[in-house]
């Protein structure tokens, strides 16, 4: 019998360890390996990784129940099944040895990739693997106990390194057949638009053009090479109907978002009794938060290849939902599952960009492959301008928090109302994510806020809007993470408390929170000292994806204004650490991710069409603006939790701060800037906070201020803690 | 038309439109795909190469521009300096999704032919043109000063 955990052995020294999910940089490969090598107590030399097959039944990820990977889910819902695989190989290669030397199962042991017995027989496991898998799978094999643990927890390195360091590891875009087409396409300008007519004749000019197609998404173009094609794109002549298409600005999106402010939502979460909690309160302050469309804007656009003959085909994409790829294409195709071979390649980034319910990436290559009809390999390219341009953006959200102060300060009414659109809404997550009309994703982070506040209520309203939209690093702590830190960095300023103490005051339930931040402000030297001179130091907590991040910025204004994030001290308890540094890496990486999008580009909509289009428009974070980051982890025993995302929380576009805060906010010396302004900082978060701090901590008197206060607003993004999808 | 240079140590001739971009000459007339894709517009570094021991942005570098000249890849890419470059990327484990990172690679060859002990602020320079939306900036930073250590300066 053969194992059947996802585990496979040849018979060779090296030991391929089948990765069910895919990867796109966060280092699941290796933490994958990194489990199954712990249990078969392997050589870490001996570890190779490949990529398993579309195969929904044997490799499903257990929160979702499709093979995919998102919401940070990749290691911690592995974190048992791999370890199982593990200790299944090695009880068979246990057993297989025992059998071979005729020597009792118990006096045999594994190290290092070597079965022995102490009587002195030795082999190795490539030499066991073809009797192994003849023994039977133990129904329960035993795992380690984590005390002995050799490989998890240590920081052994990530198993693409050398791939990935010298131009050969392999991307959708990289395939290559001999008799290959490269298509591209041109998508309506505006979300809905369909074609209405094509002029092909220009296109059909070029050198290398082969054919122009309309498919149901465009007109695609086919060329024997991507320069063609690209050139067929821009020479093809497209009239839309865009009679159904959205039309509107982000701006009036954005207009149409706030007048439901001020109307009640749905409730996400009510604690207590808000109202009565009001009217206690001796104090009210009421802020606004605006937060934009953003593109995922992975290093390596949109792409697909697909070879379909009319009975059967193969799919090459750096696919994030394998089971939904598939059925998409077998759909399109008109082909049963076992027809359609999908391959899973190395993915250039994500970020949740590759991770759709509608799967049209792969739909429309399958649309363009069997409008063609010949038997080629087809490979879609999208643009920088396609990606950029063609949709499934973080959604526009626009938050209000209004919170009440008792005398004492203590914060004894809090409510939240939030206004966006729905991610999973009219795709096949609805039915599994949406409940009671409420989409968790818009609310995650505000409606888990772990702060004790009596009279607390959250609500949600989910508008309808033609633009696709999608989950974005850290997913709905994009925003909540920013306007929930932010406000209560507010209501500290607000009662002269210290914000790390003012929140450890609220989270004696919450003791994983509590001791991030402890660990985190002890880092960054939080009480003993500030910040040097000119220096603005801020702090947020942020949990996302079970993961407990607390960060602590050390910020500084440059010269024209701009905001310059000098340090980051982060702390994170993802449960084990399966690999330290590859938990430092995503935290590292998150924040970078988050930090660019608070500080850089925003996506932007003129009567439907997108402003951007390329990283000229929508500029991102650069080598000179990331700030040095240290990261701490906690040590913990808890089972391993999502580190994709929890690193990236916060963004905003434009905050309005309540008047009486710009009253108290004028007028510090520098002395007292440096005590009474710091910023705000969440993982990902560590931006619009600063700015809205560092603006008023340039701040002047009355409308002066105000504006200046609003200048620096506008080039903020909230971005929460780094890391789902 | 045809454009016949140096690649990695070898004479190529390839019949191409001479605006074609270096870029898709690389990969799809001569299969060598570690050059990458990201903008097309030189505004992302990923299809950073040599040419005569420069770093320049392939994509916007013309077939004909590189006629008798030296170009060098990724694939091809040798020497102290590459070596030091490579095993410190190794070393620190900076890659995340790797789609950025040999354009990352060649720029850092580059800085470092040139500047061997290049400074926070070298970098900055030499670098901002790379983009890694993985933001791995931090590990590309460390590897520069950890590969400058192991060159003679
Ligand atoms: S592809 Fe050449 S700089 Fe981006
Ligand atoms: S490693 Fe992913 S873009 Fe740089």
């Amino acid at each position: 019998m053969r194992p059947t955990r996802s585990c496979r052995s040849r018979q060779t020294t090296a030991l391929p360890s089948s990765s069910s999910i895919s990867t796109k940089g966060q280092g699941a490969a290796t933490g994958l390996a990194t489990l199954v090598a712990e249990e078969l107590d392997a050589d870490w030399a001996q570890i190779k990784t490949e990529f398993a097959p579309a195969d929904p039944v044997k490799y499903k990820n257990l929160a979702f129940g499709v093979q995919g990977v998102g919401g940070s889910t990749g290691l911690s819902n592995s974190y048992e099944q791999y370890r199982l695989a593990g200790a299944t190989a090695k009880a068979m290669l246990v057993a297989a040895a025992a059998r071979a030397w005729g020597v009792p199962a118990n006096e045999i042991t594994v190290k290092a990739g070597v079965v022995s017995h102490s009587g002195g027989k030795s082999a190795t496991f490539g030499e066991l693997a073809v009797k192994a898998a003849a023994e039977s799978v133990p129904e329960k094999p035993t795992l380690k106990d984590p005390k002995d643990f050799v490989f998890i927890g240590k920081a052994f390195p990530r198993v693409d390194s050398k791939i990935k360091s010298t131009g050969a590891a392999k991307f959708t875009i990289d395939h290559q057949f001999d008799d290959m087409l490269v298509a591209t396409i041109v998508r309506a300008p505006t979300f809905g638009a369909t074609v209405a007519s094509f002029d092909a004749s220009e296109a059909e000019k070029i050198k290398g053009v082969v054919k122009v197609l309309q498919v149901p998404r465009g007109v695609a173009v086919l060329a024997t090479n991507t320069w063609a094609a690209l050139r067929g794109q821009s020479a093809l002549k497209v009239t839309w109907d865009d009679s159904k298409a959205e039309k509107r600005s982000s701006d009036a999106i954005v207009a149409a978002y706030k007048a439901k402010l001020d109307t009640p939502g749905l409730k996400a979460r009510q604690d207590g009794d808000v109202e009565a909690g009001f009217k206690a309160a001796t104090k009210v302050i009421e802020t606004d938060f605006e937060f934009p469309y953003l593109a995922h804007a992975p290093m390596e656009p949109m792409d697909c290849v697909v070879r379909y003959d009319g009975k059967s085909a193969e799919i090459w994409a750096g696919s994030q939902m394998q089971t939904i790829d598939h059925g998409a294409a077998c759909a399109v195709l008109g082909l049963k599952p076992e027809a359609v071979q999908l391959h899973t390649v190395w993915a250039g980034g994500s970020f949740g960009r590759r991770a759709v319910g509608d799967a049209h990436m792969v739909r429309e290559a399958c649309d363009i492959a069997k409008a063609y009809g010949k038997p080629v390999p087809i490979k879609v390219v999208w643009s920088r301008e396609d990606d950029m341009k063609g949709g499934y953006y973080r959604p526009i959200y626009v938050h209000r928090i209004k919170a009440g102060l008792d005398k004492d300060g203590n914060i004894i009414a809090w409510l939240h109302r939030i206004v966006g659109q729905s991610i999973v809404t009219g795709t096949p997550f609805e039915s599994v994510m949406l409940k009671d009309g409420i989409d968790g994703t818009s609310v995650e982070g505000a409606s888990t806020l772990p702060y004790a506040i009596p009279n607390l209520q959250v609500e949600l309203h989910s508008e309808k809007v033609g633009v696709p939209v999608l989950w974005w690093r850290s997913v709905g702590a994009t925003h909540t993470a920013h306007a929930t830190e932010h406000m209560i960095d507010i209501l500290a300023k607000e009662t002269g408390k210290d914000p790390v103490d003012f929140r450890l005051g609220m989270l004696k339930n919450h003791p994983r929170h509590a001791g991030v931040l402890k660990l985190a402000a002890e880092k960054a030297g939080w009480l003993s000292g500030k910040p040097a001179d000119g220096k603005m130091r801020g702090v947020a907590l942020h949990e996302s994806f079970s993961s407990y991040v607390a960060n602590v910025a050390d910020v500084s204004l440059n010269a024209d204004g701009s905001v310059k994030v000098e340090r980051v001290i982060c702390a994170i308890d993802c449960g084990v650490a399966v690999n330290p540094d590859v938990v430092a890496a995503q935290m590292e990486g998150g924040l970078g991710y988050g930090l660019g999008a608070a500080l850089k580009g925003a996506i932007t909509m003129k009567d439907g069409v997108i402003e951007q289009s390329n990283f000229d428009g929508y500029d991102v974070l650069r080598m000179s603006e990331m700030p040095k980051v240290e990261v701490y982890i906690v040590a913990s025993a808890e089972a391993p939790t999502g580190v994709g995302e929890p690193g990236t929380p916060v963004v905003t576009r434009r905050c309005q701060r309540p008047a009486e805060w710009h009253g108290r906010a004028h007028n510090h010396s520098a002395d007292e800037q440096a005590e009474v302004q710091r910023p705000i900082v969440t993982q990902d978060a560590v931006t619009a906070d600063v700015c809205l701090d560092a603006a008023s901590a340039i701040d002047l008197d009355g409308d002066a201020g105000d504006e200046a206060a609003r200048g620096v607003g506008e080039k903020q993004r909230g971005v929460g803690n780094v890391g789902r999808l | 038309m045809a454009t016949t240079f140096t690649l990695n140590g070898e004479k190529r001739t390839v019949e191409v439109d001479p605006d074609t971009p270096l870029l898709w000459v690389l990969r799809d007339e001569l299969k060598l795909t570690g050059t990458k894709f990201g903008c097309g517009a030189a505004l992302c570094g990923a299809c950073t190469v040599h040419i005569d021991g420069e770093a320049v942005r392939s994509c916007q570098t013309q077939a004909s521009d590189v006629e008798g000249r030296v170009v060098t890849t990724i694939e091809g890419v040798t020497g102290d300096v590459a070596a030091a470059v490579q095993a410190a990327w190794i070393k620190l484990d900076v890659v995340q999704c790797g789609y950025c990172q040999s354009g990352q690679v060649m720029s850092a060859v580059g800085l470092l032919s040139q500047n061997p002990k290049p400074t926070d602020e070298d970098i900055d320079k030499a670098m901002d043109g790379n983009i890694c939306r993985c933001a791995t900036y931090k590990r590309i930073r460390a590897a520069i000063h950890e590969a400058a250590k192991s060159l003679p300066g």
